[in-house]
């Protein structure tokens, strides 16, 4: 089995985010592994471990692909250390301001070219937070697509995968042939923290890192643009009172204030 | 004068408000087209129960939309887009509704901007970003402006014109049927508003320890809906279709009680744009009082029974 992992490195999600020229500013913020992927490694994980696990010499590997600057090399080297075999990075100046249509086209491009059988991604980066980009993956390569999976079982001599979709419409039982594209939600498992013999071993690992002339595809201009960005005025400082006895009556006061009953 | 079409969206089978407010937001920009993707035979029945300002219905009737998923509605809506040429085409902003316009963006080679809370005459579109501190005015560049809206963002006109009915039949192409639906299991409806759809949204997290009894009776007092934190929801609490935030639904009620909950800011991110906040917590640190427009430091078992028992006797 053949698994890819899509991971993006994302501002921490505390860091004060701006938008400089229209774009987000990427370079003076801290720098994380988008949460959220952590869970879609995890998983890739658990399910080469259910199977025989991922040594170098064994049938069974986990590749994480990115797209992004130099710099998100950290958050691969991340995923190496909790246990992925290795890595590709596209990176390449024609690629900044890339929108979702973009994104999704080089690493479909990547994808193809890897013999893949299961693509898994999170179900949203915490910067961009538009839950588009499996989707748009499985419809460019014509892979089934398997998203917002809240459990995966993965049955690899019928090369066959279920999951249960969980999304605000209910739950739904779903299942394809290989190769897939799933994201995985939050709910799914527990991500492993790095251990010292992982973050060692992943030193050792490859991140092949490669431009678009190296993949042989070519930059698309983003198809939306900002025309302007500007701060909203910071909430009105509140009210805030300690309970004495009398906060209820204080607080259906100020409902009533407010036309709120 | 152009043409937009926008996505019919249903819930459980049933229309939502925010149909409505699509189609509102659509008729400033043309005429509508709602297009209605149902499972053979529910077609005209779902037509019917659309409100707002629509012009022209398309029903499409297939047993795909069932059986495969996201593609396959994905799919029929893209090949009736390059067939009709609208200007744009707004859906709702959920799960779903998002997949859906990024397939279709793929499809036609077209521009998305997803989380609109508001969309111009000339397509200029809205979106609240980082939390809601910042406002971004974008506008696709190529192709369809393929657009989806944030239930509860604008005021739905819900005036009903006679709209013309059209069935168009559609084969849905093989590469989107590769997943299949074996079964579904819509989520259990209780008596209570839909979250999404509520004006006030009345929230529980760990601090309730796994009693939502008085949470849920001041949501019923005020007519709400009732949210919970991952907490809650991990715990089992309360059902994870009611959790709010990143990985949750996002809501933008009128007014927005969080009770027990800290404010991580995983929970804000999907409930920082309500317009009220009120805040009931035992911990004065809480971060989450720094977003309260009224925030009471105190034990929610001592306050939330004496409030519904002083809105109970006020409408009495
Ligand atoms: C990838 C990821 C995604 C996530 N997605 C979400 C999400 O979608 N939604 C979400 O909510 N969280 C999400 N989280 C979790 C989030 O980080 C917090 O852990 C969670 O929101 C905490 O829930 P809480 O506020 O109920 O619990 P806590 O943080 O434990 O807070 C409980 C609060 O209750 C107060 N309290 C206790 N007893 C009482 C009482 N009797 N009366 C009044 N107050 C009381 C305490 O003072 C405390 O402030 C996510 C986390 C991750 C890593
Ligand atoms: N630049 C990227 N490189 C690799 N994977 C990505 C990238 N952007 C998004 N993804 C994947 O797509 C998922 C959804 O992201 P998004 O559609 O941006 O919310 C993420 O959780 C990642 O798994």
């Amino acid at each position: 089995m053949k698994i890819a992992v899509c991971v993006k490195q994302v501002p921490d999600s505390w860091a004060e985010k701006k938008m400089v020229n229209g774009r987000l500013d990427r370079v003076n913020v801290d720098a994380v592994l988008n949460d959220l992927d952590e869970y879609a490694i995890e998983e890739a994980l658990q399910i080469v471990e259910a199977h025989g696990g991922n040594r170098e010499d064994g049938p069974h590997r986990v590749t994480l692909i990115s797209m992004g600057p130099e710099r998100a090399s950290e958050a691969l080297r991340k995923g190496l250390s909790m246990g992925a075999n290795d890595a590709v990075l596209i990176t390449d100046p024609a690629l900044a301001g890339s929108d979702a249509l973009a994104t999704s086209k080089i690493l479909a491009h990547v994808i193809s070219q890897g013999g893949f059988d299961l693509v898994i991604c999170g179900t949203e980066s915490t910067d961009a937070r538009m839950s588009v980009i499996p989707a748009m993956i499985a419809a460019r390569l014509g892979w089934a697509q398997l998203t917002f999976a809240g459990s995966v079982e993965v049955d690899p001599s019928a090369a066959k995968v279920s999951i249960t979709r969980v999304t605000e419409a209910g739950v739904d039982a779903m299942s394809a042939n290989f190769p897939a594209v799933i994201s995985v939600v939050e709910k799914i498992n527990e991500p492993r923290y790095p251990s010292f013999k992982g973050i060692m071993a992943a030193k050792k690992k490859t991140i092949a890192t490669k431009d678009l002339a190296t993949i042989g595809a070519s930059a698309q201009s983003a198809w939306s643009v900002v025309v302007d960005a500007t701060p909203r005025p910071a909430r009105a400082l509140g009210v805030k009172i300690v309970d004495d006895g009398s906060a209820a009556e204080k607080l259906v006061n100020f409902l009533v204030e407010r036309k709120l009953i | 004068m152009s043409n937009v079409f926008i996505l019919a969206d249903f819930m459980g089978g049933v229309v939502t408000k925010t149909t409505s407010e699509l189609a509102t937001l659509a008729a400033r920009i043309g005429g509508v087209t709602a297009v209605v993707l149902a499972e053979n035979g529910r077609g005209s029945a779902l037509a019917s129960s659309l409100v707002g300002p629509i012009s022209n219905i398309i029903i499409v009737e297939n047993e795909g939309f069932n059986k495969h998923g996201v593609a396959a509605s994905a799919d029929a809506l893209a090949q009736l887009i390059n067939e009709r040429k609208p200007s744009a085409l707004l859906v709702a902003s959920h799960a779903f509704g998002k997949e859906l316009a990024g397939r279709v963006a793929v499809q036609i080679e077209s521009g998305l901007i997803t989380d609109a809370v508001d969309v111009g005459a000339d397509l200029t579109v809205t979106q609240l970003v980082f939390g809601g501190s910042t406002t971004v005015r974008s506008k696709v560049s190529h192709g369809c402006a393929i657009i989806t809206l944030r239930p509860k963002s604008i005021e739905a006109n819900t005036h009903c014109a006679t709209p013309t009915l059209e069935n168009v039949s559609i084969t849905i192409s093989e590469s989107a049927k590769k997943a299949i639906v074996n079964s579904t299991e819509p989520p259990v409806k209780g008596g209570r508003p839909d979250l999404t759809e509520a004006d006030i949204v009345v929230s529980g997290g760990r601090g309730t320890n796994g009693d939502f009894s008085a949470v849920e009776a001041f949501a019923d007092a005020l007519g709400g809906a009732v949210g919970a934190s991952r907490a809650a929801t991990d715990a089992g609490w309360y059902p994870h279709s009611h959790q709010v935030g990143q990985t949750g639904r996002t809501v933008s009620p009128q007014l927005y009680v969080a009770c027990g909950i800290s404010g991580a800011i995983q929970h804000r991110a999907g409930m920082q744009t309500s317009k009220t906040i009120v805040v009931i917590n035992k911990d004065t640190e809480a971060p989450i009082f720094e977003i309260a427009d009224f925030g009471v430091v105190g034990d929610l078992f001592a306050v939330l029974p004496k409030a519904t028992e002083g809105i109970t006797a006020r409408k009495s």
